[in-house]
Order: structure tokens, then sequence, then C-alpha cells
């Protein structure tokens, strides 16, 4: 557990330094350092996971299982590979004037911020702080959507800070409405704690439970983007800082859908029935094609982008919701996979918008003829995040369709519709982007490009053969979720 | 049922909720800034009573502290925050001319009902209570949803938002004495930060459009130009 503590205690500190030290010239290594430390914490906690199960720490605060233990992991690699990204990104904004240093203060500080709450999300065991965490990763994140202070960002941070804040609101109705439940069965003080809460599952009052997780759906799930919750998502990715578009669509999205999932194993253990499976079913189902034809009349390309992550979370949503143990193995492979190729995809698309200047489609011309290695990245990226083989995304996405067509066949021609419309709406775009002439005046920018490259060969190596200890840790997670182990 | 043969707690609290759901619709209707602010503290004033009440008879002492919580924040410092911006920002003469007022006001006595009919489920099992108070908190959830779709100006916005974590607490407290000491202290110090960026973002969007009406934030959406 000594790795956990250590874990949140140090974003925690970053806070309070960065606040402190975030406008001095190196600092972007410093915040790479923090994050690589994060890194091998969470390597350590995994380790300590693998070797003696699930851990639960003194008092019930805490809690790392193998299902939020490899997301904490994936969690710390974004948050390592999106840092080294930003040390050149945020510089070179800097130099354009575009920031000040107070406001890069306060962006190395929330940077961390942002981090500490999505592990805290990620590692306690209580549904309470759960929520408090929840909103306090919004609370993080509001003021750096609005970092340039342009009227569009400012808007766009606006929505955010009011849509994700009533949503979440809804959320605590649900958690009241379970505290309730739980009291009947439980005393006041452990009643929110998630393993107390599992092993009576059985006993919770269903009906309350239902009515529960229905709140739970619709404020977590404004956080996921599930349409028609997602109208602050493609506005705030778009508008803040790119390193910032790569953790929110990485890692928040991933986080609310955690904390759905983990209620859903409650309300399926009260019920007996599959209704939350349903409703998640039902919204996925919606969100992914609804943001699929969205794909198509987008006219910036981070705002493209936040629709592909509305499309993935919604399929996502949709096999979890599907509940059977294969759907669930194929959804945790699927955020992974997501995750490591949208936050790849996100830092190409920010080293082309500095190319070009802009983010609007139609002037963003010559990606490859500018700088080769920005242009293969988007075009490789996009190539992977639509589903093409051999990389990861093709594997989990056919994993879904199969698991479709051995639960409910009759669905398989909306998914199939889906990518087939996603694909479509990406290419219509990227294709005049990173092909073509190079306009006139155009330079090739300083790019690290080094964190894209290891994110899709990982994603690749995933496509090609899944590592049996990877398999493994999936497959435990899925046991635990689903109740059996998958195939 | 006679509400004069009930004990005094249910009888307290049952009073409260009425009056809490009172100010929720009296909010709805308040086209002036000031006293849309003044009523909002004063729901939190309902509230702090609702949570005394319940630490009272109970006999549970982190109640009190939750109470004491409650009136410094609700009571007193986010109201004085929002006070001192209306006033830095020239704003304690306007009166919003709100639109369709009388459906607006039907629309929330149908989300009163509505909540009545959503935690339906719940009465079999419990005091008459915890089913009024729950309904409540919910309707003013929802009451304060309203809020924000029919007023268009910023700082009404933050109020209707910040009723709405009234309406949750009054739910939390009457239906389960609170929540857990540490999540109680959480949601306080989110609440308290939400304030504060509040604040910030009122000078932000003073500063980018020149004025506080949302209305005008219409620069992102989907519409082709």
């Amino acid at each position: 557990m000594i790795a956990a503590y250590l874990l949140l205690l140090m974003p925690l500190a970053g806070v309070v330094f960065f606040a402190l030290f975030g406008h001095r010239p190196r600092i972007g290594r410093i915040n790479i350092k923090f994050n690589a430390f994060a890194l091998l914490m969470s390597l350590w906690l995994a380790l300590n996971v693998h070797e003696s199960g699930t851990l639960v720490s003194e008092g019930l605060y805490f809690l790392v299982d193998s299902f939020n233990v490899y997301l904490i992991v994936l969690t710390a690699f974004v948050g390592l590979t999106t840092s080294i990204f930003s040390a050149p990104y945020m510089r070179h904004e800097q130099q354009k004037g575009r920031l000040t240093e107070k406001r890069l203060r306060l962006y190395y500080s929330m940077y961390q911020g942002f981090m500490f709450a999505m592990y805290l999300v990620l590692t306690t065991n209580n549904m309470g702080i759960l929520w408090v965490a929840m909103e306090a990763a919004t609370l993080a994140t509001v003021l750096l959507v609005s970092l340039y202070r342009t009227p569009e960002s400012i808007e766009a941070a606006w929505k955010y800070f009011i849509l994700c804040g009533v949503g979440i609101a809804q959320a605590m109705f649900g958690t009241v409405l379970l505290y309730y439940a739980a009291m009947q069965i439980s005393d006041a003080e452990n009643a929110l704690a998630w393993t107390v809460l599992i092993q009576n599952a059985s006993q919770l009052d269903p009906e309350i439970l239902e009515i529960s997780f229905v709140f739970m759906l619709v404020g977590y799930g404004t956080k996921i983007g599930l349409v028609p919750l997602h109208n602050w998502l493609p506005d705030a990715h778009s508008e803040g800082p790119t390193p910032m578009s790569a953790v929110l669509s990485g890692l928040l999205l991933n986080d609310a859908l955690y904390a759905v999932v983990r209620n859903k194993m409650l309300v399926d253990g009260a019920t007996q029935s599959h209704i939350a499976g349903y409703l998640m079913m039902g919204f996925g189902l919606m969100s992914f094609l609804v943001a699929a034809i969205f794909l198509h009349r987008q006219q910036d390309i981070k705002r493209l982008f936040s629709y592909s992550s509305i499309e993935h979370m919604g399929l996502m949503t949709f096999a979890f919701g599907m509940g059977t143990p294969f759907a669930t193995f194929a959804a945790l492979l699927h955020m992974t996979v997501h995750s490591l190729t949208k936050s790849a995809i996100f830092v190409t698309v920010g080293h082309a918008a500095q190319i070009a200047g802009t983010q609007r489609i139609e002037k963003i011309r010559g990606l490859i003829k500018t700088q080769p290695s920005v242009g293969w990245g988007l075009l490789i990226g996009t190539l992977t995040i639509a589903g093409f083989p051999p990389f990861g995304v093709f594997t989990s996405e056919f994993l879904v369709l199969l698991a479709t067509m051995q639960s409910y066949p009759w669905l398989t021609p909306f998914l199939l519709l889906g990518i087939g419309l996603a694909c479509a709406g990406l290419f219509r775009n990227i294709q005049p982007m990173v092909y073509g002439k190079r306009p006139e005046g155009q330079q090739a920018v300083e790019a690290n490009l080094w964190p894209v490259i290891i994110h899709l060969v990982l994603v690749l190596w995933l496509g090609l053969s899944i590592p049996q200890s990877l398999s493994d840790w999936f497959n435990q997670a899925t046991i635990l979720i689903s109740g059996s182990a998958p195939l | 049922m006679e509400l004069i043969k009930l004990d005094f707690y249910t009888q307290g609290v049952l009073s409260i909720a009425a009056l809490i759901g009172l100010t929720s619709f009296l909010m709805l209707g308040q086209g002036r800034l000031l006293r849309l602010i003044f009523v909002f503290a004063l729901q939190g004033l309902l509230l702090v009573l609702a949570t005394a009440l319940a630490g009272y008879s109970m006999g549970n002492f982190h109640l009190y502290i939750s109470a004491s919580i409650t009136l410094v924040l609700k009571v007193f410092l986010i109201p004085w925050m929002l006070h001192k911006q209306v006033y830095k920002l020239n704003l304690h003469r306007d009166v919003e001319a709100l639109k369709n007022n009388t459906a607006v006001m039907l629309g929330g006595a149908t989300l009163v009902v509505f909540s009545y009919y959503v935690l339906h489920p719940v009465i079999q099992n419990t005091s008459v209570v915890l089913v009024n108070a729950l309904a409540v908190g919910l309707s003013v959830v929802l009451l304060g949803m309203l809020l924000m779709i029919s007023h268009r100006h910023a700082i009404a916005h933050v109020v209707g938002f910040m009723s709405i974590e009234n309406g949750l607490f009054f739910a939390a407290i009457v239906s389960t004495r609170g929540m857990p000491m540490v999540v109680e202290l959480g949601i306080a110090f989110d609440v308290l930060v939400a304030a504060i960026l509040f604040g910030i973002f009122f000078l932000h969007i003073s500063r980018s459009i020149d004025s506080l009406d949302v209305d005008q934030m219409n620069r992102l959406n989907e519409v082709d130009q």
C-alpha cells in the first residue's frame, strides 16, 4: 500500500511545487520527473497486486485490485508521455506569447492536480470520495481549458464547468441513495466502502439501487461524454492546450467510465437483473452512432478527434453494458488501446496545429511535405483509431463485434454501420491534411515525437499479440467485473 | 396522518423541507440578482437549521460540525462573494426580464410532482419524513437546473448551481444523517474551490464579452456559419 500512498502524495507535492516554480525555464523536465516517479510507483503497486492479490488499506480507505491497478498504470503512463510532449509544446506557446509566466505556473500546478484527482478516483474505496475526486478533476482542469483566455476558450470552460458540475451533482444524488440503501445493512462509517457494499450487494434494496444507478449513469455519463450529455466535450477538448486534450481524452473519460462500471457491479449484485447493462448499452450505442455521424461535419481538427473519443467511449460503455466476460475483456482492452492511441493522436494534432498556425481543417495542408514525422504520425494514428488491422484497436473492436454477435446478434449491423461511418468521417478530413501541397511559408516546428512512436508501437504490439502477463491481468479484471473468465 | 401528532423532529424537518422547496420557487421567479442571492442565503440558513435539528434529535455531534460548515460556506461566504461581485461589476440595478415566467413556474410544479413519482418505490419501506425529504431534495436539484435554464445571467447560473448542492445536502442529511465526515469535508472543499473559480470566471467572461449574459456565449456550436 506504500506505493499507493506515494503515488498520491507525489502529485500533491507537485501542485505546491509548480505553483511556486512553474515558470522556470526548464520546468517541463521536472514535470516529466514527477510523472516518471508516479509511473514507477504504479508499476510497484501493480507488482504488489500481482503477488498478493487485492489490497485494501487500513480503515478501508483505499482499494487496489486487478481492475483499477491496470488503469492506474495506464494513467501514469499516459501522464508521463504527455508530459514529455508538453515540455517543448508549452515552450513554443510561451515563445509565441500566448502564455504568461503566471499561466505557466497554473498550467503545471494543475497538471499535477489533475493527476492527483485521477489517482484518487482510481485508488479510493469510498464511493463518496470517488465523487469528490471526480469533481476535483473538473475543478483542476477548468482553468486549463480557458488558459489562452480567448472568448472561445472562456466559453468552452464555462460550458465545461456548468455542464459537468450539474451533471455530476446527479451522481451525488445517486451516491446519497446508495448510502441510504447501505445504511440499512451496515454501520454508518463504512457504509460507502465499496468492498463492504459488494460483499453485501445481494442484501441491498434493489429498487433504491436501480434509481441510484440511473442518477450515477447520468452524472458520471456526463463526464464520459455520453450523448446527449456530450456537449461540453468537443468544446473543452478543442479550446484548451493540446496536452490537456490528450489527458482529458485519454484519462478522464476512462476514469468516469470506471466509476460507472463499479456502480454497475453493485447494482447487478443487488437486483440480479440486467437493467443497468441495458441502460449502458442504450446510451453507449447511441453515443457511438451519433458521434460517428458528427465526425463528418467537423471543421476543427481537435473537435474532430473529440467526437472520435465520444464514439469510442460509447463503444466501451456498450461493451461493459453487455456484461458477458468476453465483452468485458474486449472493453478493457479497448480502454487501453484507445487511451494510448488517442493521446498519441492529440500529440501529433498539437504539432500539426502549431505548424499550420491554426486548428481549422481546411487551412492545414501538406503536413507530410512540411514535417514528415508529424504527417506520418497523424496518418498512422488515424489508421489505428479507425480500427485498421494489425493495430490493437482492430483487435478490441473485433472482439466487441464477436461478443455482440454472441449475445445480441441483431445489434451487430448498427456497430458495423458506426465503424464504417466513423472511418469515412475521419479519412475525408485527414487525407487532404497530410497529403497535398505544402502552403507557402509553412515551417517545421520543434517536436518530440517519442511519445507518439512509443504509444503506437505498443498499440501495434497489442494488436499482433497480447503478452501473456497482460492477458492474465485482463482475465483477472474480467473475472472481478463479470464473474467468470472469458472463453 | 396529522402533522400535530408527529414527534418534534418529524414536524420540524417536514416544515423546513416545505420552506426549502418554497425558497427554490422564489429563486425561480426572481429577476433581481441581489434578491436572488438573498433568497439563496436564506435557503442555506434553512439547511443549517435542518442539519442542527437532525444533530439535536439524534444526539449526533458530527452533524453540528456539518451545520457550521454549511453556515460559514452557504450562508455567509458564498453569498458575500457573489454580492461583492455584483457590486464590482455594477449589476446591482439590473433587472432581468424573465421570459415565460408562468410556464417556468408550472414547469417547476411539474418537476416537484415528478420527483415524488420517481421516489415512489422508496415509500413502501420508509417513514413519511424520509420520502418527503428525499423528494424535496430531488425537486430542489431539478428546480436549480430549471433556474439555470430560465435565467440568462451567469451569476444566476452560479446561484442555481449552488442551490443544487443545497438540495443534495438536504437529501443526504435527512435520509442518512449526513455523509461520512471525510466525504463531507471533501464536498465542502470542492464547493469552496468551485465558488472561487466562479469568481475568477465572472471576471474573465465580463472582460471577454463585456457582459455576463450567457446567451452571448454562442461561438462554439455545430451550426454552420
